[in-house]
């Protein structure tokens, strides 16, 4: 059984140690700091640490003026008020000047749990790849989410950082290479291949153990950029492997699944289908429970590869 | 009070004269535009940029200039004209204002022109942005630091619009300005009484504002925002405030220096004509 992490908890140790090492780094928070695990961060450096109270848009560009000023700001609230509310901030200010604002999006997707659907962003990365000049990256567990931090810090420009809630099983290794818009391949195979991120990659793991005792061997990729994403590598295994299945905790509209969609429909045109949430808000209940409830399950996987198969 | 000299006074009326002409001739040339709020402006800018301001023209990036940001973007054409006055770019520039490659966008953009601190134009976002600045600011150079004793610190100094405080994002950084006791900021509000639709008194009165403003926390003055003198001492007061951020509400004429666009609203965000452009060149003779 793997290790068991939150990668909203290893974001809150990845920061706190970067600003061990760089003065310039900030963190804002927007009255949520324990649940982001910000808190750390504002613990070890209090005058680098800007509680901002229940304004995610004044965060945002307060986070825009800091980077005007040579700061690297990490913004920090949950994944529905960081790229909902201060959408035209982050549009107008942040991208459209290439300011070097790091958003900090905890608490995304179904796996919220009890909160319900006011809190459960499912349509963020939707919401954040149609901007110019856009980073957005989905780590797939906490090892990945520790390196992410790393990365956003060193790349100039504005990244979107999205992370989840519950604990999930560690499934990268220390020493994976880590690059933004460098999708990871985790398993190979030749009959499909699944591209996933986030919470859904374990399940894409599950999904191609189970398969290949099935005779079906399926290669799975780690897309934990979604933007810039990595076109070379999708349509490699497109091309090798002649189907793909896409999955994650979001709408199908306009997310992970639609990026990888524009990719091969224009590219290598193969069979696609996605796990992904159809056009429905989340709602209470536990991670688990709501992962079976919409579809997004290594079964569900399994039988996305299946029809896939049939369309090959 | 220290009055400043009158030399000072008389040059900085024939650059906000100039000021005016170029802005009229630039929003007539480009064919649109926003001459109502930017003619308002003008003392504002010229007071700052051509007496107060530190900063070099030949350094835009200078990292201890003093920083100004324009959170009403629409009156881009009166920071252009002052920019390519100070010597930012050549006053030619002025001429293909909105055109297509211009470095003079419709409104402000940071990655196209030199001095342009921040792109703006979407209303309500200046002032956090000013907030950003203004504790970086405080974060590299604390009180009592060496770099402070030498006075090397940088001032954030932005211009809000009387209607934009009607934006809900104003408060949340009014507040989180006075929370932090930003006093290396000052703001300063345009409050020329119109916006597009109206008086803003009658679309959605975001009055009084002295009251508001202090409520929140800031230092206010009150100003004749056409009166040099008063936008000079006013500047100086600023800086003297301590712990807590000032704010210098400039009563001011929309459409200033033009007979008939002054308290027109409908001049917010239209050119004159050839026509209208001749006579009002006239009067700014
Ligand atoms: C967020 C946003 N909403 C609407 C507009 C359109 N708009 C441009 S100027 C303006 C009125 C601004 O009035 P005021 O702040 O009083 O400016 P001034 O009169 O000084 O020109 C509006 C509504 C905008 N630029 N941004």
């Amino acid at each position: 059984m793997p290790d068991m992490k939150c990668t909203r908890e290893a974001c809150g140790n990845a920061i706190a140690d970067l600003g061990r090492k760089n003065p310039n780094v900030v963190v804002l928070s927007a009255d949520l700091a324990g649940s982001t695990k910000a808190d750390e961060f504002g613990k070890l450096f209090p005058q680098r640490f800007f509680n901002m109270g229940v304004a995610e848009a004044n965060m945002m560009n307060t986070a825009a003026g800091l980077a005007a000023s040579g700061k690297i700001p990490f913004a920090c609230t949950f994944a529905v008020f960081a790229s909902g509310r201060p959408w035209e901030q982050i549009r107008n200010t942040i991208a459209y000047g290439q300011l070097n604002v790091k958003i900090v999006a905890t608490h995304s997707g179904l796996s919220v749990g009890p909160d319900g659907a006011s809190h459960q962003a499912l349509e963020d990365i939707a919401l954040m790849r149609v901007i110019p000049n856009m980073t957005v990256v989905v780590p797939a567990d906490a090892v990945d989410a520790y390196k992410a931090v790393f990365a956003a810090a060193e790349y100039k420009g504005p990244v979107y950082l999205r992370l989840c809630r519950p604990k999930i099983p560690v499934i990268t290794a220390q020493t994976d290479p880590f690059k933004i818009g460098k999708a990871s391949v985790i398993r190979n195979g030749k009959d499909a291949t699944i591209i996933a991120c986030g919470t859904m990659v374990y399940h894409a793991l599950t999904a191609a153990e189970m398969l290949s005792k099935q005779n079906i061997n399926v290669a799975v990729i780690n897309l934990h950029t979604i933007k810039p994403i990595d076109t070379e590598t999708i349509v490699r295994y497109a091309s090798q492997t002649g189907a793909v299945v896409t999955a994650e905790e979001h709408l199908a509209a306009g997310g992970m699944g639609s990026a990888v969609a524009e990719v091969i429909s224009q590219n290598y045109p193969v069979p696609l289908e996605m796990v992904a949430i159809r056009n429905r808000f989340g709602q209470s209940g536990e991670g688990d429970e709501l992962l079976k409830e919409y579809q997004l399950t290594a079964d569900d996987i399994v039988k996305a590869v299946k029809k896939v198969l049939d369309r090959k | 009070m220290n009055l400043p000299v009158d030399s000072l006074i008389t040059s900085l009326k024939a650059k906000s004269k100039l000021i005016r002409q170029h802005i009229i001739k630039m929003i007539t040339i480009a064919g649109s535009g926003h001459p109502g709020g930017s003619l308002s402006a003008v003392e504002i800018l010229v007071a700052l940029y051509f007496h107060k301001l530190r900063h070099n023209p030949k350094e835009p990036n200078w990292p201890d200039r003093d920083r100004f940001l324009l959170s009403k973007g629409h009156a881009g054409p009166v920071w252009y004209a002052v920019l390519a006055e100070a010597g930012y770019f050549p006053v030619e520039t002025l001429w293909t204002l909105r055109k297509l490659g211009s470095i003079l966008q419709g409104h402000p953009d940071m990655k196209k022109t030199p001095g342009v601190e921040m792109s703006s134009g979407s209303l309500g976002q200046g002032l956090s942005i000013a907030n950003g600045m203004a504790m970086a600011a405080k974060l590299d150079k604390p009180a009592g630091s060496p770099a402070n004793r030498d006075k090397a610190n940088h001032r954030i100094y932005i211009l809000l619009g009387d209607g934009e405080c009607q934006e809900g994002q104003v408060w949340e950084a009014a507040m989180a300005s006075a929370h932090y006791k930003l006093d290396n900021l000052c703001a300063i509000l345009d409050y020329n009484g119109y916006q597009i639709d109206g008086a803003i008194k009658d679309v959605m009165s975001p009055l009084p504002f002295a009251e508001k403003w202090s409520a929140f926390g800031w230092a206010v003055k009150e100003i004749d925002g056409h009166n040099l003198n008063e936008i000079i001492n006013a500047y100086d007061w600023a800086e003297t405030v301590k712990g807590k951020p000032a704010i210098i509400i400039a009563r001011t004429v929309k459409g200033k220096g033009v007979s008939f666009m002054e308290n027109k609203h409908d001049w917010h965000g239209k050119a004159p004509s050839a026509q209208q452009s001749e006579a009002a060149l006239k009067e700014l003779q």
